[in-house]
């Protein structure tokens, strides 16, 4: 599986999106246990150290977490894992939105867009 | 605790050319770090004096706080960046020589990865294809297990599916007390697996940094930042 990780941006911030849209999908389920930071590494074609900064702040922010002896698992908070869910969308659309408006479309013809084509 | 490279007051001259102007920086361990500079920049000079090859005109490098010697040579791993093997040896010979001069280096790990990437190592080197050889030359240095990789130009002559591989036997094979110095012009290719770069012009350091402090410094790619330091 390849990650398309782009140049242009801090690596780590795209590996962690990778991972939370991993998390939201149930790619990794709830409680799950995470791969190493080098099987990690070496699939996503990175280093270790980014890949190891990217799990860490995962795991500041509480959607990860770290047992002592037997390695990283998924948060099992459900709640948190509905808000990440949430903030994800919500960049996307507000995405969505900036594009559909240099298109100049209001809001009807996007809307409707959407209905014929989702 | 000393650092893994410790370069102070680095100077080189041929000549009345400064190669190399008072250079001052330190490693540490567990790090991969791009050394980056057009042509004529004197990445090799630093490099050949890293590993003894070539002598500074003023300044030290010390490698775990020994001065360059048998000591640093012990842990040193370096992939110059010409052929040094002998042509008419097989690969096979070629490793049981590592073997014998090193005493880091794991055979084992040399088979595996002439395994994957298809080399027979009954053939003579005489016989591979430049970027075979390349390749052959970048499994015995990653086979040793040093404390620092020096790599001048590791991945030149090599097809892109074979770069991939490389890299990812040059992420999956340092263990974490490690570090790789890379000297490249192919900056796209390597810097997803960089932590540092340091940018070389004509002698002097302009930019040592960490490569995600560039992209969210300037929003842009260190290959991008490179282009426009370096502009011609």
């Amino acid at each position: 599986m390849s990650w398309n990780l782009n140049s242009d941006r801090p690596i780590f911030i795209q590996i962690m999106e990778h991972i939370e849209y991993d998390i939201v999908s149930g790619a990794l389920p709830p409680g799950a246990k995470v791969p190493s930071v080098r099987e990690l590494a070496t699939e996503a074609s990175v280093n270790p150290n980014t890949m190891q900064r990217a799990l860490s702040e995962m795991e500041r922010q509480g959607l990860m977490r770290t047992e002592r002896t037997s390695g990283r698992y998924v948060t099992d908070d459900e709640k948190a894992i509905a808000s990440l869910k949430q903030n994800l969308a919500s960049v996307g659309v507000d995405g969505f939105i900036k594009q559909m408006k240099r298109l100049c479309l209001d809001k009807d013809e996007v809307l409707k867009l959407i209905k014929d084509n989702y | 605790m000393s650092s893994l490279l410790e370069v102070s007051s680095l100077t080189k001259k041929y000549g009345n050319v400064t190669a190399l102007n008072d250079l001052n920086f330190k490693l540490e361990s567990g790090h991969i770090i791009g050394l980056l500079g057009p042509n004529g920049s004197g990445k090799t000079t630093l490099i050949k004096i890293i590993c003894g090859l070539l002598q500074p005109t003023a300044g030290s490098v010390t490698v775990n706080g020994n001065p360059v010697g048998v000591e640093s040579k012990k842990v040193i791993s370096y992939l110059p960046d010409t052929t040094y093997l002998g042509k008419t040896a097989s690969v096979k010979e070629t490793i049981d020589y590592f073997c014998d001069f090193y005493e880091d280096f794991d055979a084992d790990r040399a088979y595996d990865m002439l395994g994957k990437l298809g080399i027979n190592p009954n053939s003579r080197l005489r016989t591979l294809s430049k970027g075979t050889k390349e390749k052959v030359q970048l499994i015995l240095v990653m086979s040793r297990r040093a404390d620092l990789y020096i790599l001048d130009e590791p991945i030149a002559g090599v097809d892109p599916a074979a770069r991939d591989y490389i890299l990812n036997t040059i992420i999956t094979n340092y263990d974490e007390n490690a570090s790789i110095l890379i000297s490249t012009h192919l900056i796209s290719d390597i810097e997803n697996i960089l932590d540092e770069v340091i940018f070389l012009k004509q002698g002097n350091i302009v930019r040592f940094c960490g490569v995600d402090e560039i992209r969210s410094d300037e929003g842009k790619s260190v290959d991008a930042l490179f282009r426009e330091v370096f502009r011609c």
